[in-house]
Order: C-alpha cells, then sequence, then structure tokens
C-alpha cells in the first residue's frame, strides 16, 4: 500500500511524502514512491500520523457487555483513530490472572480490528488485600498492572507490588483516590460544588496518593505511570519529581483539559467522572504541563455506561465518559489549534509516550516501524453527537460541541481497519 | 406571575417572583388566622407527597396546605412503596405522571434530584429538600416571618449558625435574601462552613460576637447527631460552648431581633430552651408561615400551569 502526498507527522516535523507499506511495515518514506501496483491512499490535504495509543480504557468484557465489549469498543477505538488501546482489569471477573488475560487476547483476534493490550490488576480481585498473579500475566500478555478505579490503601502492599513488578519491567498505572477524603462525593469540591448542593471531592484526595506513589518511585528507583492527573496540584508534584530525576511519568484525559465544573450544574451525570473536572486553575495547569511535558500522554479514560447506570440521581450515577471517538478532535481543537501542541506533540502525548513507557512496538511513522498509521482532516469539522456513537456507551456530556478534526483512516499492521 | 413549572430552588427565582409568593402568602396567613382554612383554589387538583426521607414538619405541612386548597393528597413514604424494591426516580416520577398528579412535592437525600424528577414529568414539581442542596419553601416560610414582623426584607441583617455545609435551609435563605437585598452572616465550626459560600454573597465571621453584631434575625440550624458522629467537631458539648445561642449571646443581637429555626431543634445544643421559648422567639410562627407559603406556591404554580 501507498500512502500518497500526506502532511506526514513525523518525530520532529511534518513533511509531504509518501509512504510505503509492506508486509506490516512501514518500508519506505520518500518524496514519490513510484507505483507499485498495490492499492493507494490519496492523502493529499490531509495528515498522517502514527496510530493512535490509548493507554486507558474500559472495555468492559468480561462481564459488562450491557456497557461495552471488545468488539463495540475496538470499533469506537478505530473510529477514534487508535490502533493499540490498554484495557483496565476493572471487569467481573477481573483481570487479575493469566486466564482472563488470555481470554482478552483470544477475543482481540477474533474482533481483529485495534491491538488489545490487558492492564492486569495489582491486587486480587482489585480487593487492595494481596498480589496479583504478576509474572503470570505479564507473560499471557499484560503490559502493566493497575487497581485503576481504586488505589491500593495499604502503602505497603503498594510498596511491594511495585517493587516485585519491577522484577519483571512492568510498570504501575496508579489510579490516585484516597477513599476517606473522597467520603462519597461525586463532583469536584469548590464553589459549584456548594451551588449544585453535590457532595465534593476535594484535591487533596488525588494529591495525597500521587504524592505516596512518587515516593514510593523514589524509594524503590523504579517506573510509575500517575493516571489521569486532574489537579493543578498533582500536575506541580509531578513536575517537581521529574526534575528530581524520579521516574515518574503521567497522564491526562481530553475533559480536564477542555472543560471545568461548570458544567455540573445542570446535573447531567455525564458529567460524573472520576477523578471530577475541576477549576479553571486546574485546567490551565493541565494545559501548562501538557505543554512543558510534565504531563506525558492523553488518555481517553473511555468509560462507557449503560443508560440505565446515568439516568438516575446525580449521587447515584456511575462515574465515567465515552470519550474514545472524540480524543483526537478535542486535541486538534483545543491543542494544536489554540496552538497550546504542535502536531509533533500531540503524535507524542497521543502514540509516542504511551508506546515509550509500556513497551509498545509504534509511536512513531519511520521507516522499518510497524504499518499503524492514522489518516485525519485537520480542517474538517463536525458535531459531537453521542446518540450516534459506534460505542455503546452514549454517556458524553458534550453533544452539541463542534470539534475539528476528522478520522480518516485507521490503519493496523498495514492493513485498514477504519475509513470514513 | 411565577414563570415557571417547578419550585426547585431559589437559585434562579427573582425578587418579583418571591415578593408575589410571600405576599399571597401573607394573605392566605391573615384567612387562617381568622379561622378561614376552606380556601378551594384547587379542587379537582392532586398533589402527591413524595418523601424518600423522613419528615413531620415539612410534609404535614405541605399536606395541610393543599387540603386548606381543597386539593387531594397522597402520601408517598419511599421506605414502604416500590422505591424498596428498587424502582427508580424516573420510574416513580413516571407512574404519578400517568396517574394524572398535578403536584408532585418531594423530599430526596441526594442533591439535584428534583431537577431530574422535573425534566421527566408534565406534573409541577415543588422541591420539599434535597440532600444538601435546598429546600425553598422552608427559606419562604422564614423571609415570611422576617418580613412580617420588619415590614420589608431589604437590608435585614440575618445571622446563620450551626452546620451550614449540610444545611439545604441555609443555602435557600442564603438566595433568597441576598435576591432581596438582605445581608447574611454565618457562623459554624470550620468542618460545617462550605467552599466557596462566601462567593456566593454570605459573610463567614470569626465569632458569635461579629455574626450577631446588629443581626435582626438570629437564625441557629439543626446539629445533625449523625454528622456529628462523623467527626466535624469533637462533642455537642463543645459546640454548644462555642457556636450554641443561649440568652447571654442573644443579647448580641439588635435589641428587637427575632429568633428562628427550622426545626426540629436539639434544645441546648445550636439554641438553649431560655432562647427557644424567648418572647423574640418566633420558632412556632415559623410554623403557620409555612403552610402559608406552600399553598402560595401551590396556588402560583397552578396559575402558571393554566397560563
Amino acid at each position: 500500500m501507498i500512502i500518497r502526498n500526506g502532511n506526514v507527522v513525523l518525530k520532529n516535523s511534518v513533511e509531504k511524502k509518501d509512504i510505503l507499506l509492506q508486509g506490516g511495515k512501514i518500508v519506505k518514506i520518500a518524496e514519490y514512491i513510484p507505483a507499485d501496483g498495490s492499492e493507494e491512499i490519496d492523502a493529499s490535504d490531509k495528515h498522517v500520523f502514527p496510530g493512535l495509543i490509548d493507554m486507558h480504557v474500559h472495555l468492559r468484557e468480561p462481564g459488562f457487555e450491557r456497557k461495552e465489549d471488545i468488539e463495540s469498543g475496538a470499533k469506537a477505538a478505530v473510529k477514534g483513530g487508535f490502533t493499540q488501546v490498554c484495557c483496565m482489569p476493572n471487569t467481573n471477573p477481573v483481570v487479575d490472572n493469566k486466564v482472563v488475560v488470555t481470554y482478552i487476547k483470544v477475543r482481540e483476534k477474533e474482533v481483529n480490528l485495534c491491538k488489545i493490550h490487558p492492564v492486569g490488576a495489582i491486587t486480587k480481585g482489585l480487593k487492595g488485600e494481596e498480589m496479583a498473579a504478576i509474572a503470570g500475566m505479564k507473560k499471557a500478555g499484560a503490559v502493566a498492572i493497575s487497581d485503576d478505579g481504586v488505589a491500593v490503601k495499604n502503602a505497603r502492599l503498594m510498596r511491594l507490588a511495585m517493587e516485585y513488578a519491577k522484577g519483571f519491567d512492568i510498570i504501575c498505572l496508579c489510579h490516585c483516590e484516597d477513599k476517606d477524603l473522597v467520603d462519597g462525593g461525586s463532583v469536584h469540591e469548590g464553589l459549584n460544588a456548594t451551588i449544585a448542593g453535590l457532595k465534593g471531592i476535594p484535591r487533596a484526595a488525588e494529591d495525597i496518593i500521587i504524592a505516596r506513589e512518587i515516593a514510593l518511585a523514589e524509594e524503590l528507583d523504579t517506573p510509575v505511570h500517575i493516571c489521569h492527573v486532574s489537579t493543578y496540584s498533582g500536575v506541580r508534584m509531578i513536575r517537581d519529581a521529574k526534575r528530581a530525576g524520579i521516574k515518574v511519568t503521567a497522564e491526562t484525559c481530553p475533559h480536564y483539559y477542555s472543560f471545568t465544573d461548570e458544567i455540573i450544574k445542570t446535573y447531567d451525570t455525564n458529567t460524573k467522572v472520576n477523578p471530577p473536572i475541576r477549576e479553571e486553575i486546574d485546567k490551565q495547569a493541565i494545559l501548562a504541563g501538557l505543554k512543558d511535558g510534565t504531563l506525558d500522554c492523553i488518555v481517553t479514560d473511555h468509560a462507557p455506561h449503560h443508560a440505565d447506570d446515568k439516568n438516575v440521581e446525580y449521587n447515584q450515577a456511575a462515574f465515567g465518559i465515552s470519550g474514545i471517538e472524540t480524543s483526537f478532535g478535542f486535541a486538534i481543537t483545543n491543542l494544536y489549534k489554540k496552538g497550546v501542541l504542535s502536531l509533533n506533540e500531540i503524535a507524542d502525548k497521543m502514540s509516542g509516550a504511551p508506546a515509550r513507557i509500556l513497551g509498545l512496538d509504534g509511536g512513531e511513522i519511520k521507516e522499518g516501524g510497524v504499518a499503524d498509521i492514522m489518516i485525519a482532516d485537520l480542517d474538517e469539522q463536525w458535531t459531537i453527537e453521542p446518540e450516534k456513537f459506534v460505542s455503546k456507551g452514549k454517556n458524553n456530556p458534550f453533544g452539541g460541541y463542534v470539534l475539528d478534526g476528522v478520522v480518516k483512516y485507521t490503519i493496523v499492521n498495514g492493513d485498514v481497519k477504519y475509513k470514513a | 406571575m411565577l414563570n415557571r413549572k417547578d419550585l426547585l430552588g431559589l437559585i434562579d427565582v427573582s425578587a418579583s417572583e418571591i415578593t408575589e409568593i410571600l405576599d399571597l402568602a401573607q394573605e392566605f396567613k391573615n384567612r387562617i388566622k381568622k379561622g378561614e382554612k376552606k380556601i378551594s383554589h384547587l379542587q379537582n387538583k392532586t398533589a402527591t407527597i413524595l418523601f424518600y426521607e423522613n419528615s413531620t414538619r415539612t410534609r404535614t405541612s405541605f399536606e395541610q396546605a393543599a387540603k386548606y386548597l381543597g386539593a387531594s393528597v397522597i402520601n408517598i413514604a419511599a421506605s414502604t412503596s416500590s422505591v424498596a424494591k428498587g424502582e427508580t426516580l424516573i420510574d416513580t416520577g413516571k407512574t404519578l405522571d400517568a396517574q394524572r398528579n398535578d403536584f408532585i412535592i418531594m423530599r430526596h437525600y441526594m442533591g439535584g434530584a428534583p431537577y431530574l424528577l422535573a425534566k421527566m414529568v408534565n406534573a409541577s414539581v415543588l422541591n420539599a429538600g434535597d440532600g444538601i442542596n435546598e429546600h425553598p419553601t422552608q427559606a419562604l416560610l422564614d423571609m415570611l416571618t422576617m418580613r412580617e414582623t420588619f415590614g420589608s426584607l431589604k437590608g435585614l441583617k440575618v445571622a446563620i449558625l450551626g452546620d451550614i455545609k449540610h444545611s439545604r435551609v441555609a443555602k435557600s435563605n442564603l438566595f433568597g435574601l441576598k435576591t432581596m437585598g438582605a445581608e447574611v452572616t454565618m457562623f459554624a465550626p470550620h468542618t460545617l462552613i462550605p467552599k466557596g459560600i462566601e462567593e456566593l454573597g454570605a459573610k463567614v465571621c470569626r465569632s458569635r460576637e461579629e455574626a450577631l453584631d446588629g443581626a435582626d434575625v438570629v437564625m441557629g440550624l439543626r446539629i445533625q447527631l449523625e454528622r456529628q458522629q462523623a467527626g466535624n467537631f469533637p462533642s455537642l458539648g463543645e459546640y454548644a460552648a462555642n457556636y450554641g445561642v443561649d440568652e447571654k449571646i442573644l443579647e448580641l443581637a439588635k435589641p428587637n431581633a427575632i429568633v428562628l429555626h427550622p426545626g426540629p431543634v436539639n434544645r441546648g445544643v445550636e439554641l438553649t430552651s431560655g432562647v427557644i421559648d424567648h418572647e423574640r422567639s418566633h420558632i412556632e410562627d415559623q410554623v403557620l408561615s409555612g403552610v402559608a407559603v406552600r399553598m402560595a406556591a401551590l396556588c402560583l404554580l397552578n396559575d402558571a400551569r393554566k397560563a
């Protein structure tokens, strides 16, 4: 296959190039590649990105197929421009042993759309009591461990898990949340929570565990990754830790760099997400953190839910936003077009950095690299219509929001898996 | 004209709307005092009282109000209904709507629940208290008693003491009183002051002296024993000594200041018996104001439905 005449987003530049794909690899990148009779994609006026990698999604299978399954989630992923996703272990049964990891890998092959990398649990049943079978899961294909949805409450157990995981080069993805401080809260604790009469979640609930994980990473001299950073103070701690040479990486999500907790005042339960969407000061710090490299990755924390889980009282509603189909558009609209990040930086945050952190093949368009590619039109506008999502989860509060940037092709191992 | 389908909170109710409710409520209050208890504005209307939380005062007050107006009233306690079988609020609301209820008066332990219900039903929804959010008719009845006593709300200084953080009464009063041009001061342990309350117009004070200085109205709020157990302050004794109002503390307010409390009162905690039973206490008058204000709210929402 030849991708012809596209604006190719390389590591440090954007260049008009032709790209030759053969045998699942990027074979050649050149000014002009003569036709060889294989399929050609005309990418003039379009941009060619490395296939996006979302290292934080919930595919809900096994156990919660009413919300999403691996097939519907993968369809949504390739529509969103993603060639690889990492799915969190809070399924039923929990991904805490090699059997469930193997099941997901089998489903990945059956569905055959994007690459699906299971994240195994840190503790058995996500209960925070004893370590899960980390080595077995790694051998079966898990790329990281996480108790996402909860923090491991016991600091000693967390330390032991990180220390043990170090022996297998498998990184902990840390969901940072002190449940005692959350205390049943459902939105950011601040003026808007007071106005809406909803119980708040203070920044400190997140920050205290971020600080703990950084301390453990320093103590053990092992890498640690902080999930879905939402607070300005969390950004500051991660920045300071990086400056001190601690091996910490971090991610944030489109809803944290695009919105503030103003949006909760409608009581739309689709705005309920964990951690909560916070204030302007947090949003600005997250944008600054993306710009200066404190925040390495953009993930979606794609958290699809059934309407029944959301059509209830705000306190009662499930946490989470279905966001994998809108992430690229938000990045182009709110980061690239507003001058926060270059296209190269966006490609790195949404592909390169996740690949480096997890040791995945991909993340960059280069000769000899895997033929995972996404082609997009950056000037085409579209309006978010959650009811039309491919994902089973229609729980996205940004319906009506106009985005720039439409994914046109998603190519996995050289095969077109999505075409607009 | 009260131009709305529902009365969910005072956050967005204008001064003219509040005045209209209070004017009509005052008329009803005067008529009831004269012994007139059949005011048949709402004959052929039905009201369902749907309470997800225990209440005697507010529930009976709404029931009395609807009955004085000639409406038929059904009481549903969530603990004895399909809710206990796991029915969702939306489904319960749709059932009540299908029965052609004109009004649903709801108390719920979760903030925002009446907004969810109101969106889903044709009936007019009256919020009888939702979690830590609002309790609009309580604030209206407080304002009726204040206005009746002082003639106007404009420029009044209202001191609110107690568990502000978990009080829907404090919040509705703050919204309503600020809209009407009154001043609101607050005093409570720091653990019971919600974030951002000053941005909403309250003055948070450092002492009882500061809060009560020049106050026309002293409002005590119920200290909820279950909250106290959550460790917001060390003991009821320490609370009473530092945050409670006794007759001596009451002297800090204006000589003609009145005492209000939404009830039920913990005697000797937020207010001493000497204050509760003081000649300046209007706590009993608040009860009749409550019936009158709820009658006015029902009538005006009914007019809005007709329009």
